[in-house]
């Protein structure tokens, strides 16, 4: 082994993260956010001791339910990606295909991701831990399409920012939809936020579903206002991440971004 | 419904004042010309010239500062979905999906050109490219010559009226450009279909195009067939004006 080497090539990652703001703050990125979910499940755990038990109910159906969230936004981003990391935007959008077209197969591809990877989820919380997803009832279904639409606004909007940065902002396909997770009270309720995080939090649409599946375990009420509230700001998430995306897509074109986009 | 207008004076590209500016630098500046049915256009020039750029412009992927890009008598930025069915193109900078197999980049480029009879041309355009024993093969396990073969049998799925090509024989060996050069001719023959061409290889633009193009700095500053362009400059081939042109810089006038 060779010391000249070794340094060679760390000199070469070195000036990659120089350069890099989407790399550098990768490296703050996911520990922050660690540090932020966890405290504030201890938070929850020492100011609502009572909670225990729904806490233990609610952790399965909370990471089943986040992780159709996620999957649906990667369903989007990562689609995208593939089309970058082969080289053939170009050949898609020299083609009769319009980004709107382009956005739907993503988007239906994000749809068949999810169905899979969540029928085994549900198959083995029921099997190893005897967690029935289906308790929540009839709310699942809003629930889940909520969900799915915000994971949708989110891959969208992550598919705009990797479409004019490029590959220094492909970590976003991965992160950003985890920079809601904290806000979007997964594993505990709102009531743990200080105020002014409880009032941003409350502009997620996920929150509300989160609220809203605590809410039917505890009361088995169906959480009418939480669910008006999640249909309303998806539709305003969603009516702001097309536009950006649009806006984006002329960027590109202006400057011509489609052939050097993969570098 | 949009009428196209190809009939009455069977020009099929028509470019009027083409210019792009990026961050205040001139790519292109001013660029006009025409393509008829049926013919094979060159556009020629150093690196950084501009081919690529108009090319893009062309195909609607890159908006103009200034000037008009027609095709078929409509501008291709307001009815690209009409216009972009009936063209199509190849070129180095792009490629095809790895991790699908050859057959299966053709079906998906089908769909989206919407073609009748797609496993019939599919098996057509292998047999054309010699491509067949590749036809269930990873585009991953492609040489980049059979690469290169598979993104011009892409270029022709859908019988394309106007075809745009950059540099397609970049990396194909000399049997393979040969054949390659011939289909393209072949493709022009039955099927009418005009071709804009860049290629660095001056002997194969002088072999292929019925006129060049000769762009330095984002100007066209040489129009014609290559006889009319070679005479104007008083060389005897192409590789020696491109060389005098590129050398020279702005200071080269026709003699």
């Amino acid at each position: 082994m060779k010391a000249h080497r070794v340094l060679a090539v760390t000199l070469r990652h070195l000036y990659l993260y120089k350069r890099s703001l989407s790399r550098m703050l990768e490296v703050f990125y996911f520990p922050l956010l660690d540090i932020l979910v966890w405290g504030f499940i201890t938070v929850y755990l020492q100011q609502f001791q009572k909670a225990l038990p729904h806490f233990l109910v609610f952790l399965l159906g909370a990471l089943i339910l986040w992780d159709i969230l996620y999957r649906t936004q990667q369903g989007i981003s990562i689609s995208f990606l593939e089309e970058m990391w082969s080289r053939n935007l170009l050949n898609l959008f020299a083609s009769p295909l319009t980004p709107g077209e382009f956005l739907a197969a993503t988007m239906i591809i994000s749809l068949v991701k999810l169905t899979l990877s969540a029928t085994v989820a549900v198959f083995l919380a029921w099997l190893l831990y005897g967690f029935n997803l289906f308790r929540i009832g009839i709310s699942l279904v809003p629930f889940v399409l909520n969900l799915i639409l915000m994971g949708w606004a989110v891959g969208i909007l992550t598919t705009a920012v990797i479409l004019r940065y490029g590959q220094k902002a492909e970590v976003l396909a991965w992160g950003l939809a985890f920079l809601f997770q904290p806000l979007s009270a997964v594993f505990y309720p709102v009531a743990v936020f200080p105020r002014p995080l409880a009032v941003v939090a409350l502009a997620v649409p996920a929150t509300h579903v989160f609220e809203g599946m605590r809410a039917v375990i505890q009361t088995h009420r169906f959480p009418v206002e939480h669910l008006a509230w999640a249909f309303g700001l998806n539709a305003v998430y969603l009516a702001v991440s097309l536009a950006f995306f649009y806006r984006i897509f002329r960027v590109v074109r202006e400057k011509g971004l489609l052939l050097k986009i993969g570098e | 419904m949009v009428k196209p207008d190809v009939q009455k004076n069977d020009v099929v590209v028509e470019v009027e004042g083409l210019s792009k500016t990026f961050n205040g630098v001139a790519a292109v500046e001013g660029v006009s010309f025409r393509i008829h049915r049926g013919e094979i256009v060159g556009l020629l020039g150093p690196n950084g010239a501009g081919k690529t750029t108009i090319i893009q412009m062309l195909l609607g992927v890159l908006t103009p500062t200034a000037g008009t890009v027609r095709l078929f008598g409509l501008d291709v930025h307001r009815h690209r979905e009409s216009v972009l069915g009936r063209v199509n193109f190849s070129s180095t900078y792009v490629s095809l999906p790895y991790s699908l197999t050859v057959t299966e980049n053709l079906r998906v480029f089908a769909r989206l050109y919407r073609l009748p009879h797609p496993e019939a041309r599919i098996r057509e355009l292998l047999q054309r490219f010699e491509l067949e024993p590749t036809a269930h093969q990873l585009v991953r396990g492609l040489s980049s010559g059979q690469l290169t073969r598979l993104c011009l049998a892409k270029a022709l799925l859908n019988r394309p009226e106007v075809l745009f090509l950059d540099e397609p024989t970049a990396s194909l060996d000399p049997d393979m450009a040969e054949k390659t050069r011939r289909l393209l001719r072949d493709v022009r023959a039955q099927e009418h279909t005009a071709i804009l061409y860049t290629s660095h290889n001056m002997r194969e633009m002088e072999q292929m195009c019925d006129r060049i193009l000769f762009l330095h700095r984002g100007r066209i500053i040489a129009a014609g067939t290559p006889r009319e362009v070679l005479s104007a400059y008083g060389e005897e081939d192409l590789e020696a004006l491109f060389l005098r042109i590129a050398r020279g810089g702005s200071r080269v006038e026709a003699s």
